[in-house]
């Protein structure tokens, strides 16, 4: 009767807890509990929000170990932090940090243009974000235990992450219109393995849960996309960049569980104040475009 | 019979399929009127801060722990173990529990994610076999008062107990398409509670 470690079952059940809530980025100790207090599910510890590392440029990076002992430290929720992609000493190091979850995000530099780390040899599970269902898929085929939907990270335009979810739904709900005998040929339009192509199809969801990312900056657009059949929200720039981080981390939290009663989320957005600026994602240069990177 | 579960925050879902297949009428509950209307409530894994914040803001709370101290049966798995327990340690600032089991709990005792495990478990009360049973950032039973049953346990520490009306366990029988954790609240602890009362 051993007790077993880093299974799939843990791994992906971990994500499981999450579901029906917002996961915030912070970047220091009071921001983190100021969203365990809002009842965030989990907070992302990163040394810039995106809105900043869009701002001022240059290699985005993992952050400093001591700032996310800092944050484990002041918080009882789950703490995650990213890794860039490819880079799996990275995410090494954050395993040894105990971390709860690690994200391979496109918010940060990329170290592999061609590859994504290898998280089978993980015993921390791993999220990961996606434009579509193939590379969802291959992400889930590469050992990540949780997919998010990519949107356009530090922005507050929630365009980009409403396309990426329509994109995903769509495509599982073509795959389960299909005969057995074209699921062949669908595996190899979404380059993706045959296995978890028919798994999909048959049970007409992904295998792991999914969470929707990028752009969400209000209480509406956390409901919008669980109505687009999201399992829960990451919000990054949109809490701590607006003008009342707690009273918009609470209201985006209860936006979350009643996304579908508007009077809940009619209330949830009273008197917020500023929300983020925000940039528009049809204004942004293509290379600065962070969704565009993963492959 | 009438199960809720309680539908704020976490793997909801997966309680009320795992009743379903019990063969009893499940609902989720988000608000008052939802729970009057059942006779039992199951509260699912989750973050029992989250589950605890968002029930006081829509006013929940105090009526779900009033139901529970006159007696409606609740089972409650991990987070929902920590949510039944009367008295919780590590927990974060001012977190309140709905309580109704005498037992002092320890969140998060078994460490972070990468110390979640799965274990064959043996489950006292008339299980034939082994029971797979998963921990995920778990909470374990630390002291248990009078009238608590330890129904089984991880070295030495209590991670199932049940009082007559209430139940928790630190793991997440609804991850593993085994039922009979589900079927023994309903038939070992719900039904014979509420003929009681009836």
């Amino acid at each position: 009767m051993a007790e077993v470690t880093g299974t799939g079952r843990v791994k992906r059940g971990m994500a499981e807890m999450l579901k029906g809530g917002v996961i915030m980025d912070v970047v220091n100790a009071e921001q983190a509990k100021i969203a365990e207090d809002a009842g965030a599910v989990a907070v992302m510890a990163l040394e810039r929000v995106p809105a900043d590392i869009r701002a001022q440029g240059g290699v985005a990076r993992m952050s400093d170990p001591d700032m996310i002992e800092k944050i484990q430290a002041s918080v009882s929720i789950p703490v995650m932090a990213k890794a860039r992609i490819g880079h799996f000493v990275e995410a090494q190091v954050l395993q040894s940090l105990d971390v709860d979850y690690i994200d391979e995000s496109e918010v940060l530099t990329p170290s592999d243009y061609e590859n994504h780390i290898d998280k089978w040899n993980f015993t921390v599970p791993f999220v990961c974000g996606a434009t579509n269902l193939g590379e969802a898929l291959r992400r889930i085929n590469e050992g990540a235990a949780m997919i998010r939907s990519k949107g356009e990270a530090g922005t507050g335009d929630v365009s980009n992450a409403m396309m990426h979810m329509r994109k995903i739904g769509g495509e599982i709900r073509r795959l389960s219109s299909l005969r057995e005998d074209e699921l062949y040929v669908a595996a190899k339009e979404l380059q993706a393995p045959y296995a978890l192509v028919k798994e999909v199809a048959e049970t007409g969801k992904l295998p792991v849960v999914l969470f929707t990312a990028g752009g969400i900056a209000t209480p509406a657009d956390a409901a919008l996309m669980m109505a687009m059949g999201a399992d829960g929200v990451f919000i990054g720039s949109g809490i701590f960049k607006s003008g009342n981080p707690a009273q918009r981390a609470a209201a985006c939290v209860k936006a979350t569980t009643f996304w579908d009663d508007p009077k809940v989320v009619a209330d949830a957005s009273r008197g917020l104040g500023e929300a983020m600026v925000g940039i528009n994602v049809a204004d942004l240069p293509a290379p600065h475009r962070l969704s565009e990177r993963g492959w | 019979m009438k199960v809720g579960v309680l539908a704020l925050q976490g793997d909801f879902r997966e309680h009320i399929n795992s009743l379903i297949a019990c063969g009893v009428d499940v609902v989720p509950v988000r608000r008052i009127q939802e729970l009057n209307g059942v006779d039992a409530l199951v509260i699912p894994g989750g973050e029992s801060t989250t589950i605890a914040h968002l029930a006081q803001t829509f006013e929940i709370f105090d009526e779900i722990r009033n139901r529970i101290a006159s007696g409606m049966p609740a089972y409650g798995s991990c987070a929902g173990m920590i949510l039944l327990a009367d008295h919780i340690l590590d927990a974060a600032k001012d977190q309140k529990t709905f309580g109704g089991l005498d037992i002092v709990v320890r969140r998060n005792a078994f460490g972070r994610q990468v110390d979640s495990f799965e274990e064959d478990l043996e489950f006292k009360d008339g299980f034939p076999g082994l029971l797979k049973a998963v921990f995920i950032r778990a909470p374990w039973v630390e002291k248990v008062g009078e009238g608590i049953e330890v129904l089984a346990t991880v070295k030495s520490h209590p991670v199932a107990v049940r009082s007559k009306t209430l139940f928790a366990t630190s793991f997440h029988p609804e991850l593993t398409g085994d039922h009979r954790i589900h079927q023994y609240f309903v038939d070992q602890v719900a039904r014979p509670a509420l003929k009681k009362v009836q």
